[in-house]
């Protein structure tokens, strides 16, 4: 478990963010930003982001990633691509949003009241588990867990959705499930060897 | 043989050479070679002193040969010949080592340096005595220059050949000359009417007994070489007869063919079938457009009503198309530019959505003389109460046009000017990334429209929309755009857009380039020999460019590259004769076997089928010695002055033998 | 031609986006366009894989392609425009990046798979419109929609990143389907805008305004019904319009159709097999004035 407390740790932050954001295809050409802010205008959720897409890459350039980390920047990000195909210095803006996500649960740093990293959890579990999507296990887990309110809220439409036949109660378990786990497993080891 | 007395110098050239190769020890070497009868090292030989050496040594000691060691011949290879001719050598027996480029500058390791320098130097050693004199080829060069594009650029170069006495033949494409600039309203940053200066040098351009005006014409096909270009010129028929024809357009109020959209105007207003394309035309005659003309295109036209209002009788049905043939020594070439196409980047509506304009059309908008007498209206024809100008579209974007072009800044801030002006309550927004207000009295100008009020937002727009989410919205269009300085996503909700869209390569350009023989660099525009010192001329001799056919740029430096490319004509056709490289290509007839393969593959064209000798005859002005027909002729007998066999296997030798 | 695909259904299909499943192998069947469902496929690790691990995801998003590539040389298509994009990406990423391409390949031997990544992945709109084509399906149609107006809702990940079948601002392929099927796609210039995916979860402000956009738009417009391409934009647009109607005092009650089941209507197929009982919002009024 490593949090960002000290200097070093955001010293550390960055040089992982660089490495592995270069390790994308195109992803240098994070360096060529104008700072025009055609990302942030084009944002559906940017008005609700503390940091917008530009920001957050001014602040990489100013060493305060650890702000946006921290943020409910990346959460709000919902992966529509107009920033992308907005960007006129081809930057891959959607993948960099990607990699800060997996920083943040890397550094667990994200604000308390932002439940997306355990709905991305919870839904990765269930992947793993049955190959799938558990569409209802997924709810019913996050609800209870983190979002009790959020139960009350859906129970109503949770209803009419299974009546219609939208809400199956059982998962349904793919054969391959030890394939998953043995990819997995491999591509684990690759990731903490570099 | 010759070339027994080799004077050999290896320059330090500073640190360049000297940091890395050992000089000393190879000034030591260079003695004791067979035929060297002289070896100097020397700080700096391109320096005055440097040179001396060499005329001194050819002086006292005889040296029949030289070999500078130093850097690229693209440097200072024209540097030492010459030293050499102003000593009395033949500047052919002159070679160059590139021990710089080609070695101290490409390794870490002075051991390996050094050695390398010896085998460059050796390569020359052995290929001089190999070297023969040779004299320069003069050619006649013909005193006429030809200017392709009447706008700005054209007009202004061909006025200052014409002040010099040189006969100037101007072509260009369209019905008159004056190009873009004429459609302009003010001009940046003085303000100036575009008309009022620029239609002084259009009507001298055409009064000008110097200049032969061939407007509404093209260039089809360009043959020749430096001092002695032959081109074909296409007349178009304009169905007029230019010399009774008086410009008077009574023909064009009474066409029955009146809504065509009119070019000068982009497409904002109407001209009729015959037509004149706006009233400063130069010359003032009129066209008729044989596609919209009922007459032309479907032979039906039953009142052809322009034959009775023509007092002089000059409408002519039967015209056809002319063709001249003119010989010039100098080609200028100066075609301009087109404006980007902003329907590419939809996000921004245009063409879908009404009152989203370009910079172009806006232009029109506020020209007195334009489609709407000077009132910037609105598609319902009521004047805006707020404009937004977005900077930047299809400029510095990967996605369409990667460069700047330079002039959209200061034509931006000019339209916040001139919608003040016109509509002082209007709120105007200017949406920029970066303000590039470099010239002279451009910064003055930025801050001029920072005192008129206008709103800059620093933020490129991300895009036009028409969906209103709250009152204020309804019934506008919405601009959104990231403040960046603020941080903020902000929604502006204007009566009318400016796209203000980048400069363009003509879409014809690089099909125009090869009918003249020269370049387009990677972005579109015409490529000039070198960036920074030769920003007029081309790869070809002879043929120079001005103007936005070169790069985006603005009129004062438009008119300056003008200048200097009609100076280039001019130092060019100003003498009688050029000279041009003898180290081009020689065809024995004796050996010649008349296959005619070197004759097809000369990529310049310079090679002569000679019928009655039965051979391959070489054009020795067009020749620019590239040696394909050398390395094509199964016969080995097309030879390279300068480049003999003989002088290549010698190198090489000399180079193996270390 | 051959129309005979691969078919990645997405676990939507199994759940909330049941419909469009239903309703896409009905309409594939009359329109002879042959879906071989991948047997024993996984979930495509959709947005949230790659939000955590970044290999895994593209390892676990891989063995589809793998599985698809064993089934022969057909093209993947997918329904879910999420999953269309997550496995386009997967495949364009193989491409472009060998070393990539080698370490995943690895990871799928483990599980006694490869892949040589020269599959192409589709999305299904994709095929009717450009494989089969809008003539062939007008052609085929036995009842059209001539009364109907529809807003086209393309939403994002089938429209973005560049180089999808269509232009990613102002797409034109379902329009054209639209038309084929008699029907009058409205003016809808949001069509391409996010409705916020799994965002109702988590931050539902931001979710809701995303959606109350798309409801507005449409009916500004005067549409019937709005059709999308993706269960997650399906569920936004439709399942939620009673969050976005009680947060902002507006009465929304907009049908949302999957391309497919109005597609299935056209061409004549009954209502209960397209599962249009499945909806939230009732379809009633949109099949009332669809001619018999």
């Amino acid at each position: 478990m490593v949090e960002l407390e000290t200097t070093q740790d955001v010293k550390d932050l960055h040089k992982i963010f660089v490495e592995d954001v270069y390790g994308i295809p195109g992803g240098d050409k994070i360096r060529q930003c104008q700072q025009c802010g055609t990302c942030s205008g084009s944002c559906p959720t940017s008005s609700f982001m503390e940091y917008g897409p530009r920001e957050v890459i001014a602040a990489f350039r100013a060493g305060e990633l650890d702000k946006v980390v921290r943020s409910n920047t990346i959460w709000l990000c919902t992966s529509c691509y107009s920033c992308t195909v907005r960007c006129p210095a081809g930057i891959k803006v959607t993948d960099i949003m990607y990699e800060l996500k997996r920083l943040a649960i890397k550094y667990k740093s994200w604000p308390r009241d932002c439940k997306n990293p355990a709905l991305s959890k919870i839904m990765i579990d269930n992947i793993e588990k049955y190959g799938r999507n558990y569409e209802v296990g997924l709810l019913a887990k996050f609800t209870m867990t983190h979002k009790p309110s959020l139960g009350v809220k859906f129970a109503g439409l949770g209803t009419r959705l299974f009546m219609s036949g939208r809400m199956p109660l059982r998962p349904s378990p793919i054969k391959g499930r030890d394939e998953i786990a043995k990819i997995v497993a491999v591509l684990e080891t690759k990731e903490v060897a570099g | 043989m010759n070339g027994q007395k080799i004077a050999v110098y290896v320059c330090n050239c500073g640190t360049n050479i000297g940091g890395k190769v050992d000089v000393d020890e190879v000034v030591k070497w260079a003695e004791k070679q067979p035929g060297v009868a002289v070896a100097r090292g020397y700080k700096y030989m391109c320096s005055d002193p440097g040179q001396g050496l060499i005329q001194s040594d050819i002086k006292e000691h005889g040296i029949d040969r030289v070999v500078v060691a130093a850097c690229s011949p693209t440097m200072h290879e024209p540097t030492f010949r010459k030293a050499c001719a102003d000593g009395g050598l033949n500047p052919y027996l002159c070679q160059m080592a590139n021990i710089r480029e080609h070695c101290s500058w490409v390794t870490e390791d002075p051991e390996a340096a050094t050695a390398k320098t010896k085998r460059i130097i050796n390569a020359q050693i052995h290929r001089l005595p190999w070297n023969e004199p040779l004299n320069p080829i003069e050619v006649p060069v013909n005193p006429d220059v030809l200017v392709v594009g009447g706008g700005i650029a054209g007009i202004e170069a061909a006025l200052k050949l014409s002040a010099t006495g040189k006969k100037v033949y101007l072509v260009e494409k369209d019905p008159s000359i004056g190009g873009h600039m004429a459609m302009f309203d003010k001009t940046f940053p003085t303000l100036d009417c575009a008309a009022c200066i620029l239609t002084p040098k259009m009507s001298a351009a055409g009064k000008d007994p110097n200049i032969e005006m061939l407007a509404y014409s093209e260039v089809t096909q360009v043959d020749g070489y430096v001092g002695n270009f032959k081109v074909k010129v296409k007349k178009k028929a304009r169905y007029v007869d230019i010399d009774k024809c008086t410009g008077c357009g009574a023909c064009q109020e009474v066409c029955v063919v009146r809504k065509v959209k009119s070019e000068f105007d982009v497409g904002l207003g109407y001209r009729s079938a015959i037509y004149i394309p706006f009233p400063q035309a130069v010359p003032l005659r009129a066209t008729i457009d044989p596609v919209k003309c009922l007459t032309l295109s479907k032979g039906k036209c039953a009142k052809q009503p322009c034959v009775p209002a023509c007092g002089p009788e000059a409408i002519d049905f039967a015209q056809q198309d002319e063709y001249l043939d003119i010989e010039v020594g100098a080609i200028i070439m100066a075609t301009g530019f087109e404006l980007w196409d902003a329907a590419e980047e939809q996000r921004y509506g245009y063409g879908r959505l009404d009152n989203v304009i370009t910079s172009l059309e806006f232009e029109r908008l506020s020209n007195a003389s334009g489609p709407t007498g000077g009132h910037i209206t609105c598609k319902n024809g009521e004047a805006p109460k707020s404009v937004a100008i977005l900077h930047c579209v299809g400029s510095r974007d990967e996605n369409y046009q990667e460069f700047c072009s330079r002039v959209c800044c200061m034509y931006s801030l000019k339209f916040a000017h001139l919608i003040k002006e016109h509509l002082p309550e209007a709120e105007v927004y200017q949406l920029y990334i970066d303000m590039r207000t470099y010239g002279k009295g451009y910064e003055e100008f930025y801050k001029r429209l920072m005192d008129e009020g206008v709103h800059f937002v620093r933020g490129r727009a991300a895009e036009v929309s028409e969906v209103a989410l709250s009152p204020e919205e309804e019934g506008h269009l919405v601009v959104k755009a990231e403040d960046t300085l603020l941080g903020i996503t902000r929604r502006l909700p204007v009566d009318m857009v400016i796209l203000s869209a980048g400069l363009a390569p003509r879409k014809d350009a690089k099909a125009v380039s090869q009918v003249f023989g020269f370049g387009c660099s990677a972005n579109g525009f015409f490529l000039e020999r070198h960036p920074k010192l030769e920003p007029v001329s081309t790869i070809t001799d002879g043929i120079f460019i001005a103007g936005c056919c070169q790069y985006p740029k603005d009129i004062p430096d438009t008119v300056a590259q003008a200048g200097a490319a009609a100076a280039g004509a001019l130092a060019l056709v100003d003498n009688p004769t050029v000279k041009v490289e003898p180290t081009i290509s020689y065809i024995d007839p004796e050996k010649c076997a008349g296959c005619h393969i070197c004759v097809n593959i000369c990529p310049h064209a310079a090679i002569n089928w000679n019928d009655d000798q039965g051979v391959a005859e070489v054009i020795e002005a067009a020749c620019k010695g590239c040696g394909v027909c050398v390395a094509a002729c199964g016969s080995n007998v097309p030879q390279q002055r300068g480049y003999l066999d003989s002088q290549i296997f010698a190198e090489i030798e000399g180079a193996m033998a270390l | 031609m051959s129309l005979r695909y691969s078919y990645f259904p997405g676990c939507s299909a199994e759940a909330t986006g049941k419909a469009y499943d239903i309703s896409a192998r009905v309409v594939c069947k009359k329109l002879g366009i042959d879906l071989v469902e991948i047997p024993d496929w996984n979930c495509c690790g959709a947005t949230s894989y790659i939000s955590i691990r970044e290999l895994e995801s593209f390892g676990v998003s891989a063995r589809n392609l793998a599985i698809a590539q064993e089934m022969g040389d057909m093209d993947v298509v997918a329904t879910c425009s999420a999953c269309y994009t997550i496995l386009a990406k997967t495949n364009r990423y193989l491409a472009e990046d060998d070393a990539l391409h080698e370490t995943i390949n690895e990871a799928l031997a483990a599980a006694g798979r490869s892949y040589d990544g020269s599959l192409t992945v589709r999305h299904l709109l994709d095929v009717i419109v450009n494989d089969l084509g809008c003539e062939a399906v007008s052609d085929k149609v036995a009842r059209r929609l001539t009364k109907l107006k529809v807003a086209p809702y393309y939403g994002c990940q089938a429209s973005r990143p560049k180089g999808t079948f269509d232009d990613p601002e102002f797409p034109v392929s379902l329009d054209r389907l639209l038309e084929a099927m008699g029907a009058e796609p409205v003016y809808y210039p949001v069509k391409t805008k996010c409705c916020g995916g799994m965002l109702m979860m988590t931050e539902e402000e931001a979710a809701l305004r995303l959606n109350l956009e798309l409801l507005q738009c449409a009916r500004d417009n005067g549409a019937d019904v709005i059709v999308t391409m993706c269960p997650l934009c399906e569920m936004n647009v439709e399942a939620y319009q009673s969050m976005v109607n009680k947060r902002f005092g507006t009465d929304f009650n907009i049908p949302v159709m999957y391309f497919t089941q109005l597609l299935g209507v056209a061409l004549g197929v009954e209502s209960k097999r397209l599962a249009l009982d499945k909806q939230i919002v009732p379809v009633d009024k949109v099949l009332a004035k669809v001619p018999a």
